[in-house]
């Protein structure tokens, strides 16, 4: 019919949406996910980028840098793959060849849905943990080193200099991607959700994100509707997001803002 | 700055061995897996030490399914096409936007930045795609579609052109009787090419990774590119015995090592990222570095 000559209905499709469970489920999951995410993710790759910069040896360095960076370069098809070959029920690493040895039964991973917080949140920061620490540690190899000799020739340990020099010095770029992050906390890796749990229906309320949502109201329950009303509803808040985001990152940083 | 207390450094090379270890082990048990014998997986399922080598999910891949074949066929075509393409527009895109002489310069950012902000969503993507532009089912969807010309990307050229050819330089050019065009091909491509090198690779990768795209629009299986294959395969072993060419005799879903081969499906998909990955590291760091750093 097109745009023109369809019936109008108003705002029916979101009323329908937030009179639903559904909705307070997939825009709980999705937010506090994502801060998850940005939380543990920034920790451990500032923690690492710190490592890295102390190590001597240099082909060492290289190589661990080499290493961490290769989860980010694969698809997210394929570490749906790998994380099979962990925990599929009958042929899974973890299942045959750590629970068994100990007596412990099988546990079917993939019905289950209180260990996938835990799962989700671990592939996650392992699929994305090295493509940040490099941002960071490209900012601590900027750090001029005269501050250090000045620190050491006046008596500052290890974490006196970490302390004054190493996280002011990373202050901004900490802040602009933590930013950046919050600006997409509506959004989700809809491969993360939808593929590494294998679309398992026994762990919807896990995995269920505004993303998947959308997706299955498409495909599976064939509710356009709804399903435009949600991705409307993310679009919106995501738009504020981005600008608040912003907003915050002039106030602290004139330079780095986007817009 | 660097600590040589012997004691610190090794604990730093423990944990960042620790660390290397988690990102390289899941690999090691696709890889052995995917070599490993049928009945051994079914037995002590997958694991780290091969009890008996057998790559006969290897030999069935290859010889007796048409269909990885075709489809490594399909994300080279894409990659090559889409990638080429990606970097020709985003040129075209950026190198007017960097000139301060545009008219409407400002007008023309807007416009682009905007699409980072904000989009429409899945669902008008996807009626605007399959029935306005008809692209369902075609090459196209596999290439058009949020991946051909991305607004980070022009930003991000924009920004290197501005920073690294001075005005002075074209106003040379234009003096000595140089046509726009000219000056773009003779003047600010060879100075741009560490930005087109690093986008490149940066676009390649996504093109060779993506699966969304043939999620939403592809149900013909001549289009399944590796990802979309592996996707259905995870899913789905009776695809597999589909997709088997039909000159197999009915025995063939007894012998097919359906356990192996998910895993060798798997390690097909990232085996030519592996083997090119070490060569281009330095430009993968780069272009991360160069992407997040702006200006």
């Amino acid at each position: 019919m097109g745009i023109w000559n369809s019936p109008w209905v108003g705002l029916k499709n979101f009323e329908f949406l937030f009179k639903t469970n559904v909705a307070w489920t997939i825009t709980r999951n999705t937010i506090l996910y994502n801060l998850t995410f940005i939380v543990l993710g920034t920790v451990m790759a500032v923690g690492v980028a710190m490592l890295l910069n102390q190590i001597r040896q240099n082909t060492a360095r290289k190589s661990y840098q080499t290493v961490i960076l290769l989860p980010h370069l694969i698809s997210i098809v394929v570490v749906s793959y790998l994380v099979f070959g962990f925990l599929s029920s009958e042929s899974g690493f973890v299942n045959k060849s750590i629970l068994q040895p100990l007596g412990v039964s099988p546990i079917s991973w993939y019905s289950s849905a209180k260990y996938w917080p835990f799962i989700l949140v671990i592939v996650s920061l392992w699929k994305s943990f090295g493509y940040s620490c490099i941002i960071y540690y490209a900012t601590l190899v900027g750090i001029d080193r005269s501050y250090y000799e000045a620190a050491v020739i006046d008596g500052a340990n290890r974490w006196k200099q970490m302390k004054h020099i190493t996280l002011p010095g990373l202050k901004s770029i900490i802040v602009i991607l933590t930013l950046m992050g919050i600006s997409k906390i509506f959004y989700s890796d809809f491969g993360l959700f939808y593929q590494v749990p294998m679309n398992s229906g026994a762990l919807i309320d896990a995995t269920n994100t505004i993303d998947t949502y959308v997706y299955r109201g498409l495909t599976k329950l064939n509710n356009v509707g709804m399903a435009s009303a949600a991705g409307f509803y993310q679009s919106i808040v995501g738009f504020f997001l981005v600008l608040l985001a912003n907003y915050t990152v002039k106030k602290i940083d004139e330079d780095s803002a986007l817009f | 700055m660097v600590d040589n207390n012997k004691g610190f450094q090794l604990f730093a090379h423990l944990m960042m061995m620790l660390l290397a270890l988690s990102c390289l082990l899941p690999f090691a048990l696709l890889f052995i897996s995917s070599i490993t014998a049928e009945k051994a997986l079914i037995h002590n399922g997958y694991s780290f030490i091969p009890s008996s080598i057998d790559i006969t999910a290897y030999k069935f891949l290859l010889r007796d399914s048409s269909s990885i074949v075709k489809a490594y066929g399909v994300t080279l075509l894409v990659t090559v096409i889409g990638t080429v393409a990606n970097i020709v527009l985003t040129t075209l895109m950026a190198y007017p936007l960097s000139r301060k002489d545009l008219p409407g310069r400002n007008v023309f950012s807007f416009f682009i930045f905007f699409t980072m902000l904000f989009s429409g969503g899945l669902v008008p993507s996807y009626i605007m795609w399959t029935q306005y532009f008809d692209i369902k089912n075609t090459i196209w969807a596999l290439i058009v579609p949020g991946m051909l010309l991305t607004a980070f990307n022009i930003i991000m050229m924009r920004t290197y052109i501005t920073t690294n050819v001075p005005d002075a330089v074209v106003e040379a050019a234009k003096i000595d009787g140089g046509s726009e065009s000219q000056i773009l091909w003779h003047v600010v491509l060879p100075m741009s090419m560490p930005i087109m090198a690093t986008l490149g690779l940066l676009v390649g990768l996504s093109y060779w990774n993506d699966w969304l795209n043939g999620l939403y629009y592809v149900t013909d299986e001549n289009l399944f590119s590796i990802q979309v294959l592996l996707n259905k395969m995870l899913l789905d072993v009776q695809f597999l015995m589909s997709s088997a060419s039909s000159g197999l005799g009915s025995g063939l879903s007894a012998r097919l090592p359906s356990t192996a081969i998910k895993m060798a499906v798997a390690v097909l998909g990232i085996l030519p990222i592996m083997a090119i990955y070490p060569f281009f590291q330095k430009f993968f760091v780069k272009g991360i570095t160069v992407g997040a750093v702006k200006g």
